[in-house]
């Protein structure tokens, strides 16, 4: 099952390895991650979505990560109200003539063309995990040729 | 002041009595000034064993052990003790020399990443890039080291950030917004403790290290005294429970006693502080303790439910959570019969071995150094069978007195770890109980012994074999002793060649004598025991048992 988890970091070299290690040396597999500064700059904040087979695993995550000397606090998304987002840029095949559907689309979901030429668009949107597989299942109509993702972002309600 | 100044400084403040290490390129400026500063310097003859004798002078004084590397194959001649210190959670503070920050990454002369390389068996570490930033790093490493569940702290610094000049200032109390760790148990939890204690029939004891290092050992022997519970111990918590009193029933475990894991075993409440159920502890996870509810006290909340899972956890400081526990128990658990049953598991399944033939029985040489110390030593040991039979077959009374490397299981550890704790505790006679495999890995600080007059006692059980492994292949392996027939120097010679003094016993007749000798002797001495070559450690647990399912040689 997949699990978002939240961590508030110190902001110094070494703490993203840290993290990392402390997956990758158990053989646990992090699905995204997403990192930036936060408002008070001597803090990191990374949002983590885990992947794990049972809840005796994602506790000793926990716990392992609440160990490590520049964590500050960790949250569990997976039991407490919150809401989470994911920013995506697809570069999909576009003629002129497919401008409508595209728009179509655009009336369900939160995106916009930010870059076409002959043949290409880049496409940005916004969603939750749900809209984005469906978006991504519109856009492959088109056929995606290159597609990043920022990971999931999530913020407690 | 520059950089290595303040290092020096610093390392007083924070009460450093001693260092332990090597010279080398990327320490110059601090070894200038170590030249003439008032710090005690051991130089060991390789960094591994400035690592281990940093950490065996931690575990004998329960102080923060500190060593000193350069850069690259300096600080990687560290890992392994650092990793040892790691394992039994022991406090050190690890000091490596490092290329001048332009050249970091530049595949410099002597360049390692250290900080990369001991992410995983650190604490935590540090590299200092900037001179302002040394004294108060230095106070957070031992600050680290020692608090919490302690553990061993590297500090890497740049050879420009030595020779680097700034003003000294010493950072009062040390508080650190991301690291709290938790001392005082939840009064909840700790009432629930209490009423699972007064409702057991059969509760047991399982105590670890955690007793030790928290400093918790007296709260331990009322809280058994007073619910009259039997305690075995940990191989870490050797020393935690005095090992003559009527309610201790040893080490449990792999080559626990058999009275310790079927008491373990049959129980139906198990009070768990300071020890973190290893696999060597647990054998078979499915099928240990099958009718205990589980009390687990330890400082570590990662460790609480991780192999087994607990009925109450507590999480804290054993010593600030036992006064409580003990207080909140209002009435103790009625444990005659219980007390009776495993009284008769101690009878019935006693430790025992078998005088053959004229050749020594290592257990034997152990008895006798019982008799003759009655646990007013330290007993250091090496990894192997000789260390199995120092956990069986003396008995150890008080914290800090044993000293092993558990966890990792580090041959090479004993020799060097003894030097350390002898440093510690020069009051104290210092043993190392090793074997001829263990003792060639690190036989070098015999140099380090004779050049500082650090008496240290090493009681090698000469078998001719890597004898735990050579047991292995004997009872899973079908006899195919692959590699582990291992040869030896003449220790009496090799001894002699460093100035310190060699003893060689062939007769069961002349171990005490040769043991008294030792003792007098006022210098290192080697004794080297020929021993029964394939004595086995019994009883064992095969690896993947239940801990109940124990094989036993003699029967």
């Amino acid at each position: 099952m997949r699990h978002t988890i939240s961590v508030l970091v110190e902001n110094k070299f070494g703490v993203l390895a840290r993290i990392a290690g402390l997956f990758s040396a158990r053989g646990y597999n992090i699905a995204s991650l997403a990192v930036s500064e936060t408002m008070d700059p001597s803090i990191s904040y990374m949002t983590m979505v885990v992947e794990v087979k049972d809840e005796d695993v994602l506790e000793q995550i926990k716990k392992q990560l609440n160990k490590l000397i520049d964590v500050i606090t960790v949250t569990d998304f997976t039991k407490r109200e919150h809401v989470d987002r994911e920013l995506i840029l697809a570069k999909i095949s576009y003629a002129s003539k497919d401008k409508d559907r595209l728009e179509g689309i655009f009336n369900k979901f939160v995106g916009k063309i930010i870059h076409h030429e002959e043949g290409t668009a880049i496409i940005e949107a916004v969603g939750d995990a749900q809209q984005i597989k469906l978006l991504l299942e519109e856009l492959n109509k088109f056929g995606i040729k290159e597609l990043v993702r920022t990971g999931k972002l999530a913020i407690s309600n | 002041m520059t950089g290595a100044q303040i290092l020096l400084e610093s390392l007083k403040r924070a009460g450093t009595e001693v260092i332990f290490g090597y010279p080398g390129g990327q320490v110059l400026p601090i070894f200038d000034q170590l030249y003439d500063f008032d710090i005690k310097f051991i130089l060991t003859r390789h960094e591994q064993g400035a690592a281990h004798a940093a950490d065996g002078f931690s575990r004998a004084t329960g102080k923060v052990g500190v060593c000193l590397a350069t850069s690259g194959p300096g600080a990687t001649n560290l890992v392994t003790g650092i990793a040892n210190a790691y394992m039994d959670s022991i406090p050190m503070v690890a000091i490596t020399g490092q290329v001048g920050t332009h050249l970091i990454g530049n595949d410099a002369f002597q360049e390692a990443d250290v900080t990369g390389i001991t992410r995983p068996i650190t604490k935590h570490n540090f590299l200092v890039k900037d001179v302002k930033d040394l004294s108060r790093t230095i106070a957070e490493a031992f600050y680290i080291a020692s608090s919490g569940r302690p553990g061993p702290v590297l500090v890497d610094i740049p050879v420009d950030v030595q020779r680097a000049e700034t003003e000294f200032i010493w950072p009062g109390k040390i508080k650190i917004r991301s690291y709290q760790p938790t001392y005082s148990g939840h009064p909840g939890q700790i009432k629930k403790a209490a009423k699972l204690i007064s409702a057991a029939k059969k509760p047991i004891i399982y105590a670890g290290g955690g007793i030790i290092s928290s400093g918790a050992h007296i709260l331990l022997r009322e809280l058994a005294e007073k619910i009259q519970a039997p305690v075995t111990t940990t191989f870490m918590g050797l020393g935690a429970f005095a090992g003559t009193h009527k309610l201790s029933l040893g080490m449990l475990g792999m080559h626990g006693t058999a009275y310790a894991n079927h008491a373990i075993m049959e129980s139906d409440l198990i009070i768990a502080i300071g020890a973190r159920f290893d696999d060597r502890v647990t054998g078979r996870l499915d099928t240990f303790a099958p009718y205990a509810k589980v009390i687990h006290i330890d400082i570590d909340p990662s460790s609480i439910s991780k192999n087994v899972k607990v009925d109450v956890p507590i999480v804290g400081d054993a010593k600030n959570i036992l006064g409580p526990l003990i207080k909140q128990i209002k009435k103790a658990p009625d444990t005659q019969s219980w007390l009776k049953t495993v009284e008769a598991w101690k009878k019935k399944h006693p430790l025992a071995y078998k005088h053959t033939g004229k050749l020594i029985k290592p257990q034997y040489i152990l008895e006798q150094l019982w008799d003759l110390t009655k646990g007013d030593a330290v007993i250091c040991t090496e990894v192997g069978q000789s260390q199995m039979w120092a956990c069986q077959w003396y008995k150890y009374l008080t914290p800090r007195t044993f000293i092993s490397s558990g966890g990792l299981g580090t041959m090479g550890f004993g020799f060097p770890a003894a030097i350390g704790a002898k440093i510690g505790r020069p009051d104290k006679e210092v043993f190392n109980i090793a074997g001829d495999g263990s003792i060639q890995m690190n036989i070098q600080e015999l140099a380090t012994c004779v050049a500082n007059k650090i008496n240290v006692k090493v009681l090698i059980f000469n078998n001719g074999f890597l004898g735990m492994v050579r047991q292995w292949q004997e009872l899973f392996y079908k006899k195919r002793y692959s590699y582990t027939p291992i040869t030896s120097p003449d220790y009496v010679k090799l001894a002699a060649s460093y100035g310190a003094i060699g003893i060689r016993v062939t007769k069961k007749s002349e171990v005490r004598k040769a043991l008294e000798k030792t003792i007098k002797t006022d210098n290192t001495v080697f004794v080297d025991f020929r021993i029964e070559p394939e004595e086995n450690v019994w009883p064992m647990v095969p690896a993947g048992q239940a801990i109940n399912k124990m094989i036993d040689g003699l029967a």
